[in-house]
């Protein structure tokens, strides 16, 4: 087995509208790292984490993830692996309770009863949010419904949890308390976003993809760090360092 | 006006009514359902000239209402508002049967406002319960009995989803509506050619919303079956409150309590 | 327009129950066997959309007043029958419930009335036919006026016949037909023009969305006009069965089954006209056994009512006493309620 968990090579892909939102971008991830995907609006983040678990095919190049390579046939397996929490809750939220949500998955793995009632609970204490079980989505507040979201995929156990703009639109305070949550997971974690600070708080290594491409790719630290870098991809300094 | 109506936060006020705790709510929703159209075809079932017997059947909504903890007042309101298309179809009785049928104290009462009155009554109750019935029970817990009670899978799992996103939708049309109105300065912006723009955009939307969620489900090993556990069985407290509120339906459908009631009072 | 669970009589409405949820598994069954899985989400999120689109009030031209879609027919084109039928039926039930609009029991005719005709009728006999070889915006503009016409026109008929056969109203045929249909014509010309122009409009601006949906919904390839037309046949030719069975045997068949079972005999047993000529008949016969009411013979002078004596006023008056007592108990017990449950918290 190899210790890479994706590796990314040469792919590429455009939209049916012949948008080229990928044109080449090679990348590997090992077991228990986190990474933050970082890139101005229109970058290609959405679109490289939809080709996480196989939702988009690449038109050239090739996905592995763990030892399957990505295809048709693989795909299924693949989805069990690679647990996505997309960016907007209201569609990853499609169940009319959380229960029924966060157990959607489990269920379909095929567990026993006793077994989807385990993970469910385990899954929404994690993340702090056991006592909403019985409500319907629509009455969650956005952080409720992100914090959910986030249940429902660690429910399936992934080995590698892929996140696209788990802050986006949070209040401050429960921006925070995202931001403690994802730093208690033991996960192998991506995060794809264009909060900068939420990636230097959370993740160890950043990518930079702009147009496309990969722009840089090193240890947050030193990668967010990098004004003229950051300048070039139409990104800002993390607030957090712009103080100094 | 291109308005959003006030339906949509009636919608919203009645759903969370249903997660209210009291022990209306904690009935099983199957029993709930069972006893709810139990009672609505009894009610409708009695014939034209009937009002008496009727009147002691308002014992069943009034019940609820008070045990379920619902606003009378709520209920009332959605009385008045609601479409009105049995009251004008039979606002023609009285016009159309003028026959006396009753007198009291010498003054007549033709067999057509007795009719009449007689529809609005079933229109008070079988509303009221079904209302009632909403208000007391979770949309899902309803959508669980109704698979219970053998409708379709498919249509259950299209009920969810329109559940679901009905307040998802009903938000994004009225940021739609607002943005519109804002533009026009109320002034265009109502005829049927902006409906048809902004029910344009909301579609685009829609569609895109769904292959979003598609692309969720899959991510979480969708099939094609939507799986869900519900494990209730009707409890004791349930079988009670079924056999007592029948029984009393019986009873109610075949005494003329009222007439009893008012014999002995003129006795 | 409606059904209203106050005009219907039991036979009628668990008759078109019947015959909706057979549909209802009809199509399911459909779906099952060949359905897309995107549609799953595709046809509930379409349902929602429907749904927020009818509330949605728009002013209708030349009227000044305002008026909402029903949006039946959108869904039947942009889903083909069997999953916009679902669809349809799972709008109207949650309209039903939250709206109470019609009611629970007159949901089976309102599945009926709004459902079968776009999807069943005008849909494949007049929406595909006129489209079929090209879909130009005229052509879309007026296959969707024609269907939906069509489609409210029948739907709106059935409306007319089930509160007929129910006998609660006194309106004769003629005179409900001239009344609903010019309404509902009118209506249907504002519902095909948003239609036609919905569709146009979105095929204009987002082509590939029409695909994306037309894709998804597959199953219209498969369509079969013969199977569709044998069996709206059979399922008219079996719901009117047994509507006419209920009919013609008793009355109003759960009436009497009710009434069969409590022994009572009380029921006039003539209470439904199920053709308006038996209606004239009817009203010189009806009569109150409930309340001895004593001239039933008097009532074949129903035209000159106005020497009608005062007939029992023993019984009316006992009856409006205890209707008030009634009333009256009852609205004791819920204060009781109410107050034994505030002491409780
Ligand atoms: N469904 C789509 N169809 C066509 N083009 C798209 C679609 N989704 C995204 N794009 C285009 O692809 C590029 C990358 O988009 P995306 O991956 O969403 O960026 P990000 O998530 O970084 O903001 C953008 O130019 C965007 O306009
Ligand atoms: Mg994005």
């Amino acid at each position: 087995m190899s210790h890479h968990i994706i590796d990314f090579k040469d792919v590429h892909f455009a939209y049916p509208d012949r948008t080229e939102a990928l044109s080449g971008i090679s990348f590997r991830i090992t077991h228990g790292e986190s990474v933050g995907i970082v890139g101005a609006n229109g970058a290609g983040k959405s679109t490289l984490i939809s080709h996480m678990n196989g939702y988009l095919m690449p038109a050239k190049g090739r996905i592995i993830i763990g030892d399957a390579q990505l295809d048709k046939t693989t795909r299924s397996d693949i989805r069990k692996k690679v647990g996505v929490v997309f960016q907007n809750p209201d569609d990853q939220l499609f169940m009319p309770t959380v229960f029924d949500d966060v157990s959607f998955g489990p269920l379909n793995l095929g567990l026993s009863e006793e077994r989807v009632i385990e993970r469910v609970n385990e899954a929404l204490n994690t993340v702090g949010c056991y006592d909403l079980k019985d409500k319907p989505p629509h009455r969650l507040s956005l952080g409720q419904k992100r914090a959910v979201s986030i249940a429902t995929v660690i429910a399936m156990q992934p080995d590698i949890l892929v996140m696209d703009e788990p802050a986006a639109n949070l209040d401050p305070k429960s921006r925070r308390q995202l931001i403690n949550l994802l730093k208690e997971f033991k996960h192998s974690k991506i995060i794809a976003s264009h909060d900068l600070d939420l990636i230097l708080d959370v993740c160890e290594r950043c990518i930079v993809i702009g147009a496309g491409k990969v722009r840089a790719d090193g240890p947050a630290g030193e990668v967010l760090l990098n004004e003229k870098l950051m300048k070039e991809n139409n990104l800002e300094l993390p607030l957090s360092l712009q103080r100094r | 006006m291109l308005t959003f109506d006030k339906e949509y936060f009636n919608i919203g006020y009645l759903d969370t009514l249903s997660y209210k705790d009291t022990f209306m709510h904690r009935i099983d929703p199957r029993i709930k359902l069972l006893t709810s159209l139990a009672f609505i075809l009894l009610v409708i079932s009695f014939p034209k000239y009937e009002i008496s017997k009727m009147i002691p059947f308002l014992v069943f909504p009034v019940v609820i209402l008070s045990i379920g903890d619902i606003p009378l007042i709520f209920i009332l309101k959605k009385l008045l508002i609601v479409s009105p298309f049995a009251l004008f179809v039979g606002i023609f009785n009285p016009i159309l049967d003028t026959a006396p049928m009753y007198s009291i104290y010498g003054v007549g009462i033709s067999g057509g406002w007795v009719s009449y009155f007689s529809i609005i009554m079933k229109f008070i109750l079988t509303i009221s319960t079904a209302l009632l019935l909403i208000a007391t029970t979770s949309f899902p817990g309803i959508c669980i009995a109704l698979e219970k009670l053998f409708v379709p899978k498919i249509l259950v799992v299209q009920l969810l989803f329109l559940y679901r996103y009905l307040f998802v939708l009903a938000e994004e049309t009225m940021r739609i509506v607002r943005a519109r109105n804002m533009r026009t300065f109320g002034r265009k912006g109502q005829g049927m050619r902006v409906f048809i723009q902004i029910a344009g955009t909301l579609f685009v939307r829609t569609v895109e919303r769904s292959e979003r969620i598609y692309h969720a489900m899959c991510s979480r090993g969708f099939d094609g079956r939507i799986r869900m556990m519900k494990n209730f069985k009707p409890g004791f407290i349930d079988i009670i409150f079924a056999v007592v509120t029948i029984t009393v339906f019986v009873i109610l459908r075949k005494y003329d309590i009222a007439k009893i009631l008012g014999d002995l009072i003129l006795q | 327009m409606h059904m209203a669970d106050a005009l219907l009589s039991p036979a009628v409405g668990t008759t078109f129950w019947a015959g909706s949820l057979g549909i209802i598994a009809y199509c399911s069954k459909r779906l099952k066997n060949d359905i897309n899985e995107k549609m799953v989400p595709l046809m509930g999120v379409l349902a929602a959309f429907i749904f927020a689109g009818q509330m949605i009030n728009f002013t209708i031209p030349g009227t000044g007043s305002s008026g909402h879609i029903g949006g039946g027919m959108i869904l039947a084109i942009l889903l083909g029958p069997s999953a916009a039928f679902i669809a349809i039926a799972s709008v109207l039930a949650i309209q039903s419930l939250f709206f109470a609009d019609g009611g629970i029991l007159a949901l089976g005719c309102n599945i009926w009335n709004m459902g079968v005709y776009p999807c069943f009728v005008a849909y494949p006999l007049i929406y595909r036919t006129i489209t079929r070889r090209d879909k130009t915006p005229g052509r879309i503009m007026i296959a969707s006026m024609l269907s939906v016409i069509v489609a409210l026109g029948l739907g709106s008929f059935s409306v007319v016949l089930q509160t007929l056969l129910s006998g609660r109203s006194e309106l004769p045929f003629a005179a409900f037909a001239a009344l609903m249909l010019p309404i509902h014509l009118a209506i249907a010309v504002g519902e095909g023009f948003i239609t036609g122009g919905f569709v146009n409009y979105v095929r204009s601006v987002r082509p590939e969305i029409f695909d994306i949906v037309e894709g998804t919904g597959k199953l219209r390839e498969s369509f079969s006009m013969k199977k569709v037309l044998i069996s709206i046949s059979l399922l008219v030719i079996i719901t009117g069965g047994i509507l006419s069975w209920f009919a013609s045997t008793h009355p109003d068949g759960l009436e009497w089954s009710i009434e069969k079972i409590y022994g009572t005999a009380e029921l006039p047993g003539h209470e439904n006209g199920i053709v308006p000529k038996l209606k004239d008949i009817q009203e010189k016969t009806t009569i109150l056994p409930d309340y001895d009411f004593a001239g039933k013979e008097n009532r074949e002078t129903a035209g000159t009512e106005k020497s009608w004596p005062a007939v029992n006023a023993g019984a009316s008056v006992s009856g409006l006493l205890g209707s008030v007592m009634v009333i009256g108990l009852i609205s004791i017990f819920g204060f009781v309620i109410r107050i034994f449950k505030r002491i409780r918290n």
